[in-house]
């Protein structure tokens, strides 16, 4: 049962995919569910509307909407092209791009929920210790909220690392380029005789899944005990 | 030190429902806020902090202005240098009580410093507890941790919004005297805020009374105790009169402590401080009552001999009579038709007779 030269180009490629996708994704989630769990603003409700798009949208609109916006002619494609010669439409990082926005909702979620158990008089306190604003989120928000932090961080990549609609709309199904798992089986069942391949690589799926969940729910239940101030 | 008080505070502010207005100046070492819950006292303190925002007014420590509505300063809460105790102490829950310490104290410029970490370790008993995280330390551990991590930031002003607030009786006795003692060893103007009259009491030398938002009045523990006034003005708070003492005896069988002070001796249950040590006691006015004769066979401890100053009748029922024992001058609280009956008139030779079990 070991895994052919193909099978691991295959699992590489899915997990540089979803890692990149959700690692460039944590900031701006951070960003956004802090935003939405301390500050309110107008259009608030429509902001937060917008940021669960991707969890309520059929993932091939999504797909197309950047496939017109990041795309080679597309406006912004065009731009980073022209400017930058940064090209995404069709490769790797087209790939992590979807799969980031499509895990995005799920992070924001868990994230803004452990913002929002967190006590703000803790962070008075560091204020009134001499602490400004950057420096409390640093030593005292961020850490609290890490639990949380993991959780979305696992929802996120277990969701990238299934993205199927969103990717193959956007940067089509090249292999080695942006095949990832989902997209070799599905390819796998397009073509005679590929019905074992399409198994190995489905059980290949869940053993990915079932070791990220193991590790992360392992990662949650440390940052839980540490956050909530009993000895180690 | 520059000039000015202490602590000038001129405060307005809107709240959903009052309107706080408050103004007092303190030179002391602890400044009690004192007055009930809802009365306005912690949002003062809060915006002496920085933390509430005051629509008018201005205040300044030491001298220097940390908010002047007119001019425009608003100095934000990290450059303020005023510690905070807060009710429930508020540990950073993933860092060990060590860090909880460190947090301020690395923030604090090195020159600003005037206290160094092992001497709050030493001075608050946290020795044993520096590794342990804040999740499994009692409510008297949690705020003694609180008042070392407040003091070490260096602040110029150290805030208490009681403190004790959360605490069974016997934490609180403890955390009181290590409050008392901090502040005989390291100089810190202190503004204490509390409800409870023993703990003003035991701690304050100013007292600033508090309701309805308003500084009804301000004054020394014992001028601020001693008024017997109030109460006629609405406001709910039995007028006293504050002794300071010194223990001289403790009858362990009993569980009885007697004190000096300048008008003879008193006898008190349980009082947890050593022989020679200083002791402050409150005396309620409703608590004495006065005879013309010594009285003999009587459960009453405590029988002081002492000369009327003054008959003051109030509404309805009552009146004050001012007596002086000693150098001590102590209210009693009667009603006007005994004062009448007894005759009491300036100049009287009366006994006070206060029950011990009334003490305390």
């Amino acid at each position: 049962m070991a895994l052919t030269p193909d099978e691991w180009e295959i699992i590489r490629l899915s997990l540089k995919v979803a890692f990149w996708g959700v690692l460039c994704s944590i900031p701006l989630a951070i960003a956004v569910a802090y935003l939405l769990a301390r500050h309110d603003f107008p259009g608030r409700s429509l902001f937060d509307a917008f940021v669960h798009l991707p969890l309520v949208l059929p993932p091939v609109v999504v797909g197309y909407f950047l496939l017109l916006l990041l795309g080679r002619r597309g406006p912004l494609g065009a731009m980073l092209d022209e400017y930058f010669g940064i090209v995404v439409a069709f490769r790797w990082t087209g790939a992590a791009i979807a799969a980031g926005i499509m895990g995005f909702p799920l992070m924001v979620r868990a994230i803004r929920l452990s913002i929002e158990s967190i006590d703000i008089g803790l962070e008075a306190a560091a204020r009134t210790l001499g602490a400004g604003r950057w420096r409390v989120f640093f030593t005292v928000t961020l850490p609290l909220m890490l639990p949380g932090l993991f959780t979305g961080v696992l929802l996120s990549f277990a969701r990238s690392l299934g993205e199927f609609g969103a990717t193959i709309t956007f940067v089509s199904n090249i292999p080695d380029e942006t095949r990832t798992l989902p997209l070799a089986i599905f390819a796998q069942t397009q073509v005679p005789g590929g019905d074992a391949e399409a198994l190995r690589l489905s059980l290949l799926a869940v053993v990915l899944s079932m070791a990220a969940l193991v590790c992360s729910e392992w990662l949650v239940r440390r940052a839980q005990r540490h956050a909530r101030g009993h000895d180690a | 030190m520059r000039g000015g008080m202490m602590l000038e505070i001129s405060v307005q502010k809107m709240l959903s429902n009052f309107a706080l207005d408050a103004a007092f100046a303190s030179d002391s070492g602890i400044t009690a806020l004192f007055g009930r819950s809802g009365s306005g006292k912690t949002t003062l303190v809060n915006a002496i902090a920085g933390l509430a925002r005051p629509d008018q007014g201005a205040i300044t420590v030491n001298g220097e202005c940390l908010f002047d509505g007119a001019r425009g300063i608003d100095l934000p809460v990290e450059r303020r240098r005023v510690g905070y105790v807060f009710q429930e102490g508020r540990l950073f829950p993933h860092l060990t009580v060590r860090e909880n310490l460190r947090y301020g104290y690395d923030l604090a410029r090195p020159q600003d410093r005037y206290v160094e970490i092992g001497k709050v370790i030493e001075l608050l008993g946290l020795e044993a507890l520096l590794g342990r995280r804040p999740g499994n330390l009692s409510g008297g551990e949690k705020q003694r941790v609180a008042i070392g991590r407040a003091l070490l930031s260096s602040p110029r002003l150290l805030l208490m919004d009681e403190p004790l607030a959360a605490l069974d009786q016997s934490r609180k006795r403890e955390v009181l005297r290590y409050i008392a003692r901090l502040h005989e060893e390291i100089s810190v103007p202190i503004v204490y805020v509390s409800h409870v009259v023993e703990e003003v009491v035991q701690l304050a030398e100013t007292v600033v009374l508090m309701a309805a938002g308003r500084v009804v009045t301000s004054g020394s523990v014992s001028e601020v105790m001693g008024r017997a006034d109030l109460r006629a003005q609405g406001i709910d708070f039995e007028g006293g009169t504050v002794i300071d003492a010194k223990v001289v005896a403790h009858d362990l069988e009993y569980d009885l402590a007697t004190l000096e002070f300048s008008g003879g001796r008193l006898t008190v249950p349980g009082i947890e401080a050593l022989i020679g040590e200083a002791v402050r006691v409150r005396i309620r006015a409703r608590d004495i009552a006065l005879a013309l004769t010594r009285p003999a066979d009587i459960s009453v401890l405590n029988i002081l001999a002492g000369q009327v100053i003054d008959v003051k009748p109030e509404q309805e029922a009552r009146a004050v009579v001012h007596v002086k024992v000693g150098e001590t001058v102590l209210s009693s609280r009667i009603t006007r038709f005994s004062a009448e009956r007894l005759a009491l008139a300036p100049g009287c030779e009366v006994y006070l007779l206060i029950k011990a079990v009334s003490l305390n």
